[in-house]
């Protein structure tokens, strides 16, 4: 938050330093997939698996050693990512605006709402045929479903936390004055600051598993493009070596988001906070 | 001066709360109001906050009719409702993000020194303890710099020390200060050490039935016997429950 009082010492004395990123931190969450894949290559190696459909880990480190060498894999990364990117972006902005919408106004709730619980309901493959027919087949309607993807969970999370913010918070805005503007931005959002970073981080989430669905529409590359090819070709080390980046880039970016987002939600009372 | 004018408040649903209450306070006077759970009080304090509209009669500050809440009216709530995410300097300064920077400084400074609680200005609310968010409220309230301040229970959920420390301070800052309070209470003990006149209200409809002026030339036992005979004459027996037992016994010994 803001130093509302300036950067006189006395006031700001005594401010933590960040958090450290520890060795531990690291190295746990490291160790249930390294075991897995000790434990995968050492039963195809022995002979106790059959690694034609499921490649041992060895395997899939070549594929994607090869597919990096050849500059493939960056192509494919960085396809994916800036689909993912954009459609996050516009999906978590229309998400956030229009659940802090709903949530502050009772009557756009009513209005609003049901109509779009409606629309959250239809299964995103549904949608394909749709944008193709609106927006063709190249880049658009790929990042539009994944805008989709992103909006719902969002706007719920928002329109949820805004619509809870405890009442006498808001009074507090009001003893002092504040008009619709400064409530939304002074007491409002930092208040459903916590539940609209969950909610980012469940809609990018399933930004990176429309972005499947998305390239699946025909997209000549990124991720999605490289499970089909992988199928078409017969290559589980290829399909196998897409979905290990991809989950390596989910999780590499819902850790930057929450990196991100650490140092706004200090003040939290929780019982994680020390 | 704050005047209450014939205030009469009904909600659409549970009928009337408030009934003709009169009241006048002086610059510089504090009144304090008593009262069963369930008379009033609190909506009476909203109406004069502005954050409730009165369904009859008017408030006015310094002759200004009160229909929002006013610069010139401070609050401070039963809790402290301080916002978790901003430190206690900036919790303080919250009122006041228009003024320049120097003088938002100065200000928040003066009210760290004045509650005492100049080494805690970084820290958040959740490191602080029941009566030191209190006083950080209070703070909050003051730096805006109103003539009239009000309080809704302030100190009902402290402990008993934290309590008496607090209404000496408060009763020090008000008097210091020149400011008007309005302290809604049901602790008979915290009406006597903030108020020069306390109001006794009474229930269905809320009104103001008596009013009993506190003297400090002696005669403190008399006007407790006489507030806590008139609080449960008013109130009735079972309301006087909520008293504590120095009360009771004043009004039985009457």
């Amino acid at each position: 938050m803001s130093d509302a009082v300036g950067h006189s010492p006395a006031l700001i004395a005594g401010q933590r330093a960040a958090p450290r990123v520890s060795l531990r931190g690291i190295v746990v969450p490291l160790l249930l997939p390294l075991a897995l894949a000790l434990i995968w290559e050492g039963a195809v190696t022995g002979g106790f698996a059959e690694g034609r459909l499921m490649p041992a880990p060895s395997t899939i480190l070549a594929t994607l050693g090869e597919l990096a060498r050849s500059g493939e894999l960056e192509v494919h990364v960085l396809a994916t990512t800036s689909r993912v990117a954009v459609g996050f972006l516009l999906g978590s902005i229309a998400g956030v605006l229009v659940g802090a919408i709903t949530g502050h106004f009772a009557l756009s709730r009513r209005v609003l709402d049901p109509t779009l619980q409606a629309l959250r309901a239809i299964p995103s493959i549904a949608w394909v045929p749709l944008f193709i027919l609106w927006l063709g087949i190249f880049e658009a309607s790929k990042i539009a479903l994944i805008a989709v993807g992103v909006f719902f969970p969002v706007y719920l999370g928002v329109m949820g936390a805004i619509a809870s913010v405890d009442r006498k918070l808001v009074e507090v805005g009001r003893i002092f004055r504040l008009n619709s503007l400064q409530l939304v931005s002074r007491i409002l959002l930092p208040a459903v600051l916590p539940a609209t970073v969950v909610s980012l981080r469940g809609g990018l989430g399933l930004g990176w598993m429309f972005v499947v669905a998305a390239e699946f529409m025909g997209a000549a590359e990124g991720l999605g493009y490289l499970l089909i090819d992988g199928q078409q070709t017969g290559r589980p080390d290829l399909i196998i070596a897409a979905i290990v980046v991809f989950a390596l880039l989910g999780k590499a970016s819902d850790a930057l988001l929450a990196t991100v987002a650490r140092p706004f939600l200090r003040w939290q009372d929780s019982y994680q906070t020390n | 001066m704050l005047h209450i004018g014939h205030v009469s408040k009904a909600f659409a649903r549970g009928g009337p709360v408030l009934a003709d209450v009169d009241l006048t306070v002086e610059s510089g006077e504090s009144v304090a109001i008593v009262g069963a759970s369930g008379c009033g009080k609190s909506t009476l304090l909203r109406i004069i906050a502005g954050l409730e509209a009165p369904s009859g009669g008017t408030v006015t500050v310094a002759g200004e009719t009160i229909q929002a809440p006013h610069p010139a009216v401070g609050m401070i709530f039963q809790e402290p409702r301080l916002l978790p995410w901003l430190t206690v300097a900036e919790n303080i300064a919250f009122g006041i993000a228009a003024l320049p920077a120097s003088e938002r400084t100065a200000r928040v400074h003066e009210a760290l020194d004045l509650i005492g609680l100049v080494e805690h200005a970084s820290k958040w609310p959740r490191e602080l303890s029941g009566g030191q968010s209190q006083r950080v409220a209070i703070a909050r309230a003051l730096v805006a710099r109103p003539s009239v301040i009000l309080l809704d229970e302030p100190f009902s959920a402290l402990d008993a020390i934290t309590r008496a420390d607090l209404q000496r301070h408060m009763r020090a800052l008000s008097q210091r200060m020149g400011l008007t309070l309005v302290i809604v209470t049901h602790d008979l003990e915290e009406a006597l050490i903030l108020g020069d006149r306390v109001a006794i209200m009474q229930p269905n409809p809320g009104r103001i039935a008596k009013i009993v002026s506190v003297q400090d030339d002696g005669n403190t036992d008399a006007v407790r016997r006489e507030l806590a005979s008139s609080f449960i004459h008013l109130n009735g027996a079972r309301n006087a429950a909520i008293l504590e037992g120095a009360h009771i016994q004043y009004a039985h010994t009457s």
